[in-house]
């Protein structure tokens, strides 16, 4: 048996010095290998550096139980949707019930990666820091293949108030025989969880690593392949709510590896502009603890902020799009989700539905918008019981139309269906503010390269976009 | 009140104290502990409030406050919400009820 320690305590000091040795031990990878001279690395070459194919991905999955999930298409919703649309217009509203997957969500797909690899390297047990879905996913998914876990959540504010989806997660996550450790507001986590990492010799099953990212590759090829056979034809729009950039990603390269190169890839958050997430006052002020632009915008600016050297989830490599709606949106597709077709799920892997209810009444009937994900619902994660917490923390709840909505302060319910809008976010600033930190850097033809495709642009795009961070 | 040994409970600890909390954080959180709550079994007798050791889940031994004894669940499906049945109605009535035209 390991050593144990009676310390919950650490210096932050020497957590950070020995950061990369912890996370070399604890992932199986070696990053340096994938560095290149100046700022890049070789994504790609890091993707296939897993040891696992395309179908040993979906091996891997049917026998975990994940994976093949129904594709639905959401005959009321769309016809709700068309009623607010011109003639002609209203396009089939399609939804990946990845609810069906075991533990509840798509995030069973990464879980399983994680699981089979730290299995395989003869790891005892695997550490996730998530609030989310992912922890459930990851303590299911170790309790199939008979490894511990330890699921480390930011959880309370510093009146002991905690959000109530996360205790729903915990709770969860303790189903599936995990122990949860539970923190007050502060990105400090990540130093309690290197400190975990460090201590037990568990494995990092990291939301960023390749596994993480390529188990979702199997989602987009889904998708297209039962559309394809279905419809005859690969979808015009795919939505995926969009946090870490992981979703996203893995959704865009299974959709390629399947042959949908015409499909477009928008990514939908919840917009939460305005409160801090690091926060303790914010904390609970908000009523989605993920999908959110408080995640969504700097993971895409800064992909390797996450819990790895490199993350495998780039979202702008892969985003034609990006769309963000208001929570009280949100919360009235659920209801029109649950209503209309006798689907509960959500309330946050509904946020790309308000997107497509929106964007679906802009494009032609006979075309196809897929919202690639939904995910259980329960006590505290239901819409009810996060309406009922925000009221009680003093959020005022209306009705009117979204943009009226102030995050921390109201939620506004569409007041119609009508009312159901889109933001778009601009591209191009996102790309701006990734360039930033390279604006005073000497870049090589390697270096340009690289950035061409971190951002999805020509090179003649770049160049003006480096120019305009320039000056 | 004296908590028996092999009870389970939910310890609490301050990982970090105000002045040590990352510079990166905003000011309402540097002001504030870091604190941690994790559960599991008392490994020996322990008063109610004050330290005790436990083995969690993953049998990891670790110390911390006893703030409570057999930990319940807490959340449920919220309170009944006027603005969200206001919702239901106008879903229902836009996609199934009459034109008002």
């Amino acid at each position: 048996m390991r050593t144990m320690s009676k310390q919950t305590s650490y210096s932050i000091a020497d957590l950070t010095r020995r950061k990369n040795q912890i996370i070399k031990a604890s992932v199986g990878l070696d990053y340096d290998t994938y560095e290149h001279e100046g700022i890049g690395f070789d994504y790609e070459n890091m993707m296939a550096s897993t040891g696992y194919s395309f179908e040993d991905v979906q091996k891997i999955q049917q026998d975990s139980k994940v994976g093949s999930t129904p594709l639905i298409e959401l005959h009321n919703i769309t016809a709700y949707a068309r009623k607010f649309s011109a003639r002609g217009y209203g396009a089939r509203i399609f939804l990946k019930d990845e609810a069906v997957n075991l533990s509840g969500s798509f995030k069973a797909r990464r879980a399983a990666m994680s699981i089979h690899k730290a299995k395989q390297l003869g790891y005892e047990g695997v550490i996730a820091a998530t609030s989310g879905n992912y922890g459930a996913a990851v303590a299911a998914l170790a309790a199939k293949h008979g490894l511990k876990c330890i699921v480390v959540q930011e959880c309370f504010d510093s009146n002991n108030l905690a959000q109530p989806e996360i205790l729903e997660k915990a709770r969860a996550c303790e189903a599936f025989g995990a122990e949860v450790i539970q923190l007050s507001v502060g990105p400090e986590l990540f130093y309690t969880f290197l400190d975990l990492l460090d201590k037990t010799g568990y494995f990092n099953a990291s939301l960023y690593s390749p596994y993480g990212v390529m188990g979702i590759e199997t989602l987009g090829y889904e998708i297209a392949d039962t559309l394809k056979k279905e419809t005859g034809k690969y979808p015009e729009v795919v939505l995926a709510t969009n946090a870490g950039g992981g979703n996203l990603t893995g959704t865009a390269r299974g959709l390629q590896k399947a042959g949908a190169l015409d499909t477009k890839v928008y990514g939908a958050s919840v917009n939460l502009e305005g409160l801090h997430m690091a926060s303790d006052s914010d904390f609970n002020r908000k009523s989605f603890t993920t999908g959110h632009t408080g995640f969504g915008i700097p993971f895409a600016v800064n992909p390797d902020r996450s819990d790895v050297p490199r993350s495998a989830a780039r979202p702008l490599r892969y985003m034609d799009g990006y769309y963000t709606v208001n929570q009280g949106s949100v919360f009235f597709i659920t209801e029109a989700l649950s209503v209309l077709e006798g689907l509960e799920r959500g309330p946050a892997g509904n946020t790309s539905l308000a997107a497509a209810f929106r964007l679906a009444r802009t494009m032609r009937e006979d075309e196809i918008i897929v919202v690639q994900e939904t995910e259980y619902t329960g006590a505290g994660k239901h819409h009810q019981p996060q309406l009922s917490f925000a009221k009680r923390n003093g959020i005022d709840i209306l009705h009117g139309i979204p943009e009226q909505e102030i995050p921390g302060k109201n939620i506004v319910l569409p007041k119609s269906a009508a009312h159901i809008s889109i933001k778009e976010v601009d591209l191009d600033r996102v790309r701006r503010s990734y360039l930033k930190r390279f604006k005073d850097t000497e870049l090589t033809d390697a270096d340009l390269g690289y950035l061409a495709e971190e951002l999805n642009l020509s090179h003649e795009r770049l160049e003006r976009l480096l120019e305009e961070v320039r000056t | 009140m004296l908590v028996p040994k092999g009870t389970y409970v939910r310890i609490r600890t301050h990982i970090l104290k105000p002045g040590e909390r990352s510079e990166h954080v905003p000011e309402d959180t540097q002001s504030v502990p870091l604190k941690c709550w994790i559960k599991g079994w008392l490994l020996e007798e322990a008063e109610l409030y004050e330290p005790a050791d436990i083995e969690t889940a993953t049998g990891r031994r670790v110390r911390g406050t006893v703030k409570e004894v057999r930990p319940p669940y807490r959340h449920h499906f919220g309170d009944y919400v006027d603005e969200l049945m206001l919702s239901r109605k106008t879903i229902l009535q836009e996609m199934w009820g009459e034109d008002d035209e």
